[in-house]
């Protein structure tokens, strides 16, 4: 008996069809993998799943009876358990105070109880966790556990894991397949929501792949390879080659220079005594898991954040005290992680758009807004890196996450910036957009531009950095050339362990993390 | 719980349609609204109605006294439309409207006996500074302390309002005046020409017009008036581009005080001719419901400002014809912005009726139905 089916799921919205005849089977114990692209209809057939949307048709049986799930609450009842990519705990309280919110009453009533449950779910699958630490003392991946933990005190027989190791190091990612795999052991049921190909092929039993709203075909992952199933994923007529030479850099452009900087948000990573330096014609990559100073130092670069002149350089010019107005005009380009929100303003145009980074650039004489230089800059941009839109009086908005990326980039990089910083640049992008945008970055490379990238997406960086480190708690690793640096001493570097020895043996690194 | 038949429902995207239909939606509810009440006080509601609406406007001199209030109320309007635009929420037009009206008769009292062209310039430009230095306040206090601007701006509405009382009681006085609160009356030399020989209209309607030519090619052209926008629209980005936010702070509120008081001025220097308590018949708080009811448009803004023009002497006129209080007006214009508030969630929701689960799939038709 399978643990759950779907059967014919169409779902419509207006304008769009999310799934349109999806057929979904998770066996008892099956670790499957739902794959596509952003807009593929993975988050609606979850969220259909999980109560939160009805199906417009089709059938959903749960343990071999039909069933229509009224909400989150009934799906909890039945055992369905769901880890959002972004969490929902409140940062001001504890662990166990947490875990009780999400918890029937009776169950939740002892709270002495309940902590000694947590700690020995925690411990049984090998993620162990303090019931009495406040959560906003937690790395993103305790904070992970949290939710799973949460889920197994539910007697969870479905746990759906959205994007899970996209937060995660490498290391980290290792204790929870294990954990992940013990689960399915006996007997529950997991559904793994990733684009990580390899990964998948890794971890799960049986994958599902959907295409634009549509099904695309089921496989076994053991049995096929990444590309076939990047194929599958992207239909036949995107190309998926990816094949950056590694180049030298020549001189510096970007320097920063024992640069430490403590925010005034009690939540924000303070930076310590950050040295780095970025040449004309390569690209450094650093990567880390979110939240620890990668914001706060790609501010301080571009001028949202200002400190002492001194600590930030480009070219001979000391910048560090400059708003990003004076600095753009000195040859910075930033694509910020935000897209919406920061890097595009909501509801004006992509003209209106194109306009407020390249405002410094011929679009304006005296104060005067030249309309159509600035029409002809966004239809520049939009045929020069192919971003699809109704037309260039578009609203931001209305753009999908991968083409307002690539709108966003294609007018940094057409501004010819000495320097281009990127924050996450293919963060939920689909994998033609990504690969578009990773071209981008390359070639502006070879036109002698200074890059600076900084991306959770460690495959990425490999592909396209020329040097490469990792940010920690606010602290720098030390740099390298790519080649040099093996993903266990970058898992290491973004752990914060900062030596340069490679460990030898890949379960001493496990066994420091479960320390 | 009781099952209403009626539920709310987000809209997809916004509609367009309604952010134009919302304010006419609103008008007419207040007309209806209006009706009824004008019944409930025992008049004939649609004779009322007209005597409100359509009277005041039956002939020319109806015509020129309309455009005597739509002159300081598009000021004041067009220079909080910049404010709004910004997410600056300006509420203190009225406290700047009179600041300019105290500061531009005063000077103008002191030109008395002057006999000169110059005059008339000073003052205007005197009472303009006066509203733009009340409005520096609200700035200064916003940027350097991060002071919320809607309790600042309404706290010097009413500073304001005390020392126009001070001055018309004690240093402003007219000697000659048997203790009366009020001053000496303006010179010539102080007071606006007339557009029309026969009729109270003054030019001041003319600032009210090229300020909003001035503000509709600022925003719509400028950079200036871009940066104004996008801080409005999304403060982070407007960091990101990196507009200078406190900048453009100071830029609209001191426009918009300027404006303000430029309006205060010419409504003492015009139909006024002195300083009295009464300068101020709340056009700085019309304003506010005109911005919102234009769309924050120029060109919406005008039409907007010509219907609070006429509350204004549709409640002169129930008074006179009907015997009903004055204060009509204020009733008319708090109803219409009630209702435009309201009906402005359509903008982003729809009404549908709760019957058995819907399909989605209909839910395009309920779009087009309700644009």
């Amino acid at each position: 008996m399978n643990q759950i089916d779907l059967i014919h799921i169409t779902k419509r919205y207006p304008g769009c069809i999310a799934n349109q005849d999806v057929t979904l089977r998770v066996a008892k114990g099956e670790i499957h993998a739902l794959l596509g692209e952003n807009g593929a209809g993975k988050s609606t057939l979850m969220k259909i799943i999980y109560g939160v949307v009805k199906p417009d048709s089709g059938q959903m049986i749960w343990e071999g009876k039909q069933i229509i799930v009224k909400g989150a609450a009934h799906a909890r009842e039945l055992g369905i358990g769901m880890v959002f990519q972004h969490f929902s705990l409140f940062e001001t309280l504890t662990v166990a105070e947490n875990i009780s919110l999400s918890l029937p009453a009776n169950e939740a009533a002892s709270i002495k109880k309940l902590k000694q449950r947590i700690i020995e779910v925690s411990e049984r699958y090998g993620m162990k966790l303090d019931p009495d630490r406040y959560v906003h003392s937690l790395s993103i991946g305790e904070q992970q556990r949290v939710e799973i933990v949460r889920c197994l005190l539910q007697n969870v027989k479905l746990l759906i894991l959205d994007e899970p190791t996209s937060v995660l190091t490498p290391q980290e990612v290792k204790v929870l397949f294990k954990t992940l795999k013990l689960l399915a052991k006996e007997g529950c049921s997991i559904l793994f929501i990733s684009h990580k190909l390899d990964e998948v092929i890794e971890l799960c039993d049986e994958a599902t792949i959907l295409r634009g709203g549509h099904l695309s075909g089921h496989c076994a992952p053991k049995n096929t390879t990444v590309s076939e199933l990047a194929r599958m994923m992207v239909g036949d007529d995107t190309p998926l080659s990816e094949d950056y030479e590694k180049r030298v850099g020549a001189e510096t452009f970007l320097n920063v220079r024992d640069l430490s900087f403590r925010s005034v948000d009690p939540f924000a990573c303070a930076l310590n005594g950050i040295n780095l330096e970025v040449k004309s014609g390569e690209i450094l990559g650093i990567a880390g898991v979110a939240g620890n100073g990668q914001e706060e130092l790609l501010n301080l670069i571009s001028g949202e954040e200002a400190s002492t002149a001194s600590t930030v350089s480009f070219g001979t010019d000391a910048v560090g005290n400059l708003g990003p107005r004076e600095r753009r005009q000195k040859g910075i380009g930033f694509v910020p992680e935000e897209r919406l929100g920061r890097g595009a303003v909501p509801n004006m145009t992509l003209e209106e758009n194109g306009l407020l980074t390249a405002y410094q650039k011929d679009l304006t004489s005296k104060g005067w807004i030249n309309a159509a230089r600035v029409k002809a800059f966004a239809e520049e941009i939009v045929a020069k890196f192919n971003v699809k839109t109704s037309g260039t009086q578009a609203q931001a908005k209305s753009l999908s996450g991968g083409n307002l990326q690539k709108y966003i980039i294609g007018r940094e990089i057409l501004q010819n910036p000495k320097l281009l910083v990127c924050s996450h640049p293919t963060w939920g992008v689909d994998i033609g957009a990504a690969i578009l945008i990773r071209h981008a970055l390359v070639a502006l490379r070879d036109q002698g531009a200074a890059i600076l990238v900084v991306s959770e997406d460690i495959d990425e960086l490999y592909g396209i950095s020329d040097r490469i480190c990792a940010i920690c708690d606010g602290e720098l690793s030390p740099i390298a050339d790519t080649h040099t640096v093996n993903i266990n001493l970058l898992g290491q570097w973004m752990a914060g362990n900062f030596g340069t020895e490679t460990l030898k043996e890949e379960g001493l690194a496990d066994e420091a993390l479960a320390r | 719980m009781i099952k209403l038949p009626l539920r709310l429902e987000k809209r997809h995207s916004d509609s367009k349609a309604m952010a134009y239909i919302s304010p006419l939606l609103a008008t007419i509810l207040t007309l209806l609204s209006g009706a009824t009440l004008f019944a409930l006080l025992g008049q004939e509601p649609l004779h009322a109605l007209y005597v409100f609406f359509i009277y005041p406007i039956a002939d020319v001199y109806g015509w020129t006294e309309l455009g005597l209030k739509v002159g300081p109320l598009l000021l004041c309007a067009i220079g909080l439309m910049l404010c709004f635009k910004a997410k600056v929420w300006n509420i203190g037009a009225e406290g700047q409207f009179i600041m300019g009206g105290l500061g531009g008769g005063y000077i103008a009292l002191e030109l008395l006996a002057v006999e000169s062209s110059l005059v008339l310039p000073a003052v205007l430009v005197f009472g303009a500074l006066s509203g733009l230095l009340w409005a520096a306040l609200a700035a200064l206090l916003k940027t350097r302390f991060g002071a919320n601007e809607i309790l600042t701006t309404i706290m010097l509405n009413y500073i304001a309002l005390n020392a126009l009382f001070y001055g018309v009681h004690g240093p402003l006085k007219d000697p000659d005046g048997y203790n009366f609160p009020e001053s000496a009356m303006f010179s010539e030399f102080a007071t606006l020409p007339l557009v029309l020989e026969g009729f109270r209209l003054n030019i001041s309607l003319l600032f009210g017009l090229a300020a909003v030519a001035i503000v509709w090619t600022l925003m719509s052209r400028t950079l200036l008036g871009f940066q104004i926008s996008v801080l409005g629209e999304d403060a982070s980005a407007a960091r990101f581009a990196g507009f200078k936010e406190k900048r453009l702070v100071w830029f609209v509120l001191l426009a918009c005080g300027a404006l303000a008081g430029l309006a205060g001025v010419s409504e003492v220097t015009g139909p006024i001719g002195q300083l009295n308590p009464y300068i101020a018949p709340g056009y700085g708080y019309a304003a506010i419901i005109i911005v919102f009811l234009g769309r924050m448009h120029p060109l919406g803004i005008l039409f907007a400002s010509m219907l609070l023009a006429l509350t204004f002497m549709g409640g002169e006129m129930v008074q006179m014809e009907l015997a009903l209080p004055k204060s009509l007006t204020g009733l008319f214009q708090g109803m219409l912005l009630f209702y435009l508030l309201a009906c402005d969630l359509l903008i982003s929701y729809r009404v549908v009726i709760n019957s058995a689960p819907k399909k989605i799939s209909e839910a395009p038709g309920i779009i087009e139905q309700a644009g």
